[in-house]
């Protein structure tokens, strides 16, 4: 128990991240607990808005972080919580990827290298699909990911506009 | 495999402003998720990396604990410019988004109707879904169009692991990594 709040946020963001495997989508539950359940920084309700909001805006999803961290501390909770979730793993993918360049040639490293990359691929199409399945609950969402997908993967065509279609159709309540 | 033993000095180098702003774009652009956004820019428009190289770093990314995008920002730009390179590509990354959520929290501490943020939000996410798919469709062609080898099966595997089964995320990786691994040190 810390009565900082600063030092709270930090430390247990910073360890967040380190164990964190699979992106910040994996780590959300982990979150939810920690701030609404064991801190309780916040209440379910605020939860899931920080999570909408950070859904909403554009960047990676790990930005619900500096959410928590300005609802416990403001503007100096938001650095401290974004700082301490990304400077960890920063420093280990930095360290990381220095090795790994080092090692171009070396065959173990060409293994793991070509080992991750199909794995790291069925991961990535798992998530497609349980998106898919939560987001896609009436014709006209299915519709508007169906149309994305064709745009994103056939045409050359910049997909932001479909964004502003869903979001527009979202809003006015068809979805 | 000869593809991924590719060297990547073939590719065009970034400097640092361009390797900022290409993060920014990336960032700004990347609702539901920066993944597609940022093969879009690095692959398709400016040609830093080929598909593969681009698959290898962001399995590479993946595979490290945290945030999946703002460990490949860390991993590409260090490829490419070193530490500065690095801090240059994360700050793109971050900044933008640090500043709009930001300013969106305060308005919402102020006005709060996350009702209509919520409508919006399925809309955005049908399309963000339609667009990972469109990226998984094309980060697995060049791993397909091989000729008929374990990679793929590896990659079905691991698809019905977490989709379909349910398993828990890091113990399919716990067993599929190894014998993906092996595979590959054994095919070479």
């Amino acid at each position: 128990m810390n009565d900082n709040p600063l030092i709270a946020l930090a430390g247990y963001f910073a360890l967040l991240s380190l164990f964190a495997v699979g992106g910040a989508n994996a780590a959300i539950p982990e979150m939810h607990r920690i701030a609404v359940e064991v801190m309780h920084w916040m209440s379910d309700r605020q939860f899931a808005d920080s999570f909408a909001i950070s859904q909403v805006s554009p960047g990676p999803n790990i930005i619900i972080v500096t959410l928590i961290g300005y609802h416990v501390a403001g503007l100096a909770g938001a650095a401290v919580a974004t700082a301490a979730m990304c400077g960890p793993t920063c420093v280990l993918a930095f360290l990381v990827a220095r090795t790994w360049d080092r090692f171009k040639e070396a065959r173990w490293r060409i293994a793991i290298q070509a080992g991750l990359v199909p794995v790291s691929l069925g991961l990535i199409a798992a998530s497609a699909f349980v998106l898919a399945r939560s987001a896609d609950h009436n014709i006209y969402a299915a519709a508007i990911t169906a149309i994305t997908a064709i745009v994103g993967f056939a045409t050359r065509i910049n997909p932001l506009w479909i964004f502003a279609v869903g979001g527009a159709l979202g809003l006015s309540g068809w979805l | 495999m000869s593809a991924s033993t590719a060297p990547s000095s073939t590719a065009i180098r970034p400097k640092l402003s361009e390797l900022f702003r290409a993060f920014v774009i990336i960032s700004l652009s990347g609702f539901g998720g920066a993944l597609p956004w940022a093969r879009r820019m690095i692959v398709e428009q400016r040609n830093w990396m080929t598909a593969e190289e681009f698959n290898e770093a962001f399995a590479l990314s993946q595979f490290l604990p945290g945030p999946n995008v703002v460990n490949f920002s860390v991993v590409f730009g260090s490829r490419f410019g070193g530490a500065p390179g690095a801090a240059v590509a994360l700050a793109g990354l971050m900044g933008p988004p640090l500043i709009i959520v930001t300013i969106l929290a305060f308005l919402y501490s102020r006005y709060g109707d996350v009702e209509a943020l919520g409508r919006i939000l399925t809309g955005i996410t049908a399309a963000a879904t339609g667009l990972l798919i469109a990226v998984v469709a094309k980060m697995a062609t060049p791993l397909f169009r091989k000729r008929w080898d374990w990679a793929p099966l590896i990659a079905i595997a691991a698809f019905v692991g977490v989709a379909i089964m349910q398993w828990p995320l890091p113990l399919v990786f716990a067993v599929l990594a190894p014998i993906s691994v092996a595979c590959a040190w054994m095919t070479r």
